[in-house]
């Protein structure tokens, strides 16, 4: 965007008639070197070398302060294991990846086939009338930074001055009336959950309503001529089809999931009541940042990367076992 | 999802099935109304509450929730603007994402190009690193990094945020470009080269031109990425000066539970994301039609 100067289609009406053969000429030389070498210096500077420093310092017992550091051999992935508040954050992180893809997936692909095929009419599948409101109003949340997501909610939630306990009282659960849905065990977790999923499920309802649209509609025709009824037309056509971009967006959800270090430090950034909502990233933050064990906190990030390169490897392979023979169909 | 794959066969041997289809189609389409109503209440009502609550005193923010303010509070905004810091937060976020955004598009868009369109040994490795740099969570380097910014002096600076960002954002920018730049015609590039146009000049005022939608696709997710951005400034930004937005308004959150200046934390979250909301309706389309073509590649 920013950069282009104006547009010359075709190179441009002036012809000399000189033919190159790509000798090492200055200006390749220079070009090369500009292009390539700094884009790569910043990317090696900044990308690559923190992330090789990280599995180095993991086995060392650094703390940032001390003049040394010793290397101490797999000695911090021992404690980890040992670390009973880490486990939790563990556990959590895995709830995360199993529970919000598959309520954001479920959630979006219900909503992307009522605006699809939910529409009225007899004999052709028809998109529902008027639907570009829903669109437009479900990808809002998308557009709001994550951490802002999360004061909103965290203040729905609060008992007392928050919406949502008011309604809730209002229409007759009075059990609810100061009920602290972020304070309490029990309800902390599902509550985080749902907020990212809240964040989540419009962006998905777009791009499978795109993939659904992108599927030839005489193949809904057929099924529709077949006797097909929506609900079996959303069940045994569109899911299969647009297989790939389910697990596309099961693995960006998982990994989002794995994550979720933004919603968590705005819902409940102490970890929660008995750590119901601590998370990985929470804990690692705190252990470098906080109390600079440095060495110790990076291996738990080689423990996070490790989840969620593991993750991604098991989608693949799950939905590589389970299905793959749609491809035939797709072609 | 699960076991259901259908194929042509399949579908024929359902023929037999007893069609349930068109009569109640119209039921149907009042079914899925009522039901995207229902999801568009839920993500429009919390976002309205924060305008409504934006405008009341923190006596009535910690009221009942579901009155409307007595008055509208405008002061509100100047308060968050001014003495929660906002306004400074916000100018800071601008400089470190227009930056960011400019020089990532020109270094990936350079990047891309290259990788794209010419051969020499290493372009797959280089290739396959920027891959795993996107895949890798950031929450590996986060300590190696900070101590990379430190070492040049650019930790808790601008400059320093703005070269992370740059960093962390090129591998998407260059994996997504890749492809734009590979699809280009390269008959295009032999006439400018004919024409006497030297490389430079053959990026610059063809090629580059020529890979706009692409560019406009990345820009935005760029955008909307960086905007997001909150664990690299919390970690490696911490001087309140140079807070960005996002860190800002979480700072201001936590602090506002022990001075408690509600309506002004209500008028910081409205004025975070008012902008880029509106921006967001003025452009939905092209911003869908986007997103959509990145998320289906």
């Amino acid at each position: 965007m920013t950069t282009t100067q104006e547009a010359v289609p075709g190179g441009g009406p002036k012809r000399s008639a000189t033919r190159r053969r790509r000798p090492l000429t200055f200006d390749r030389v220079s070009f090369m070197v500009v292009f390539l070498g700094l884009p790569l210096v910043v990317f090696v500077v900044f990308v690559v070398s923190p992330f090789v420093q990280a599995l180095y310092y993991s086995l060392t017992d650094w703390s940032g302060f001390s003049a040394g550091q010793n290397f101490v051999g797999f000695d911090n992935y021992v404690r980890l294991f040992h670390d009973d508040i880490f486990l939790k954050a563990v556990r959590n992180n895995i709830e995360l990846a199993i529970v919000v893809p598959i309520v954001t997936i479920v959630l979006a692909l219900t909503l992307a086939t009522l605006v699809t095929i939910g529409g009225s009419g007899t004999g052709t599948v028809r998109g529902l009338r008027n639907s570009g409101f829903y669109r437009i109003v479900s990808f809002f949340p998308y557009v709001i930074p994550a951490i802002v997501i999360g004061l909103i909610w965290a203040q729905v939630f609060t008992p007392g001055s928050g919406i949502l306990d008011a309604v809730l009282s209002k229409i007759g659960l009075h059990q609810f009336e100061n009920y602290a849905w972020l304070g309490d065990a029990r309800t902390a977790m599902p509550a985080s959950m749902f907020v990212m999923i809240w964040g989540f499920v419009g962006f998905y309802m777009v791009l499978f309503i795109a993939a659904i649209r992108g599927i030839d509609p005489e193949v809904f025709e057929a099924a529709r001529i077949d006797g097909a009824g929506r609900f079996r037309t959303a069940i045994s056509i569109t899911v299969p089809l647009i297989r790939d971009n389910v697990q596309t967006a099961y693995i960006y959800l998982g990994i989002a999931a794995l994550d979720a270090f933004v919603y968590m430090q705005a819902l409940n950034p102490g970890g929660g009541p008995q750590n119901s909502t601590l998370v990985m990233p929470q804990q690692l933050f705190t252990t470098a940042f906080t109390k600079g064990q440095f060495g110790y906190s990076t291996a738990m990030g080689v423990v996070l990367a490790a989840v969620t390169m593991l993750f991604a490897l098991l989608v693949f392979v799950v939905n590589a076992l389970t299905g793959g023979r749609e491809r035939k169909v797709r072609r | 999802m699960t076991t259901t794959t259908a194929d042509r066969a399949d579908l024929v041997a359902d023929s037999r099935a007893p069609g349930t289809g068109s009569r109640e189609g119209r039921g149907v389409a009042t079914t899925a109304h009522i039901a995207l109503i229902l999801w568009s209440l839920l993500v429009i009502l919390p976002l309205l509450w924060t305008l409504v609550s934006s405008f009341k005193s923190t006596q009535e923010v910690l009221g009942n929730p579901l009155t409307l303010p007595h008055k509208l509070r405008f002061e509100n905004y100047a308060n968050a603007w001014t003495t929660a810091g906002i306004g400074r937060y916000f100018a800071n976020t601008v400089i470190v994402v227009g930056s960011a955004l400019v020089l990532v598009m020109i270094l990936g868009a350079m990047c891309a190009y290259v990788l794209a369109r010419f051969t020499f040994p290493g372009n797959r490795l280089i290739y396959y690193s920027m891959l795993a740099g996107l895949t890798f969570p950031v929450f590996l380097a986060i300590v190696p990094l900070f101590f990379v910014l430190k070492n040049l002096s650019l930790l808790n600076t601008l400059p320093g945020l703005i070269i992370t960002y740059v960093a962390f954002a090129l591998p998407f920018t260059v994996f997504f470009l890749h492809s734009f730049f590979k699809a280009l015609p390269g008959e295009v590039y032999e006439a400018a080269q004919i024409d006497g146009a030297g490389e430079w000049r053959t990026f610059f005022s063809v090629m580059l031109p020529m890979a706009r939608p692409g560019m406009a696709s990345v820009a935005i997710f760029n955008f909307l990425g960086l905007w997001n951005q909150f664990l690299l400034p919390v970690a490696l930004n911490t001087d309140s000066k140079n807070y960005v937005l996002s860190q800002g308004m979480a700072s201001f959150a936590s602090q506002a539970g022990y001075a408690v200046d509600f309506g002004a934390l209500f008028a910081a979250v409205v004025i975070t994301v008012a902008p880029v909301l509106v921006v967001y309706i003025i452009f939905q389309r092209q911003l869908q039609v986007s997103v959509t073509a990145g998320g289906v590649k």
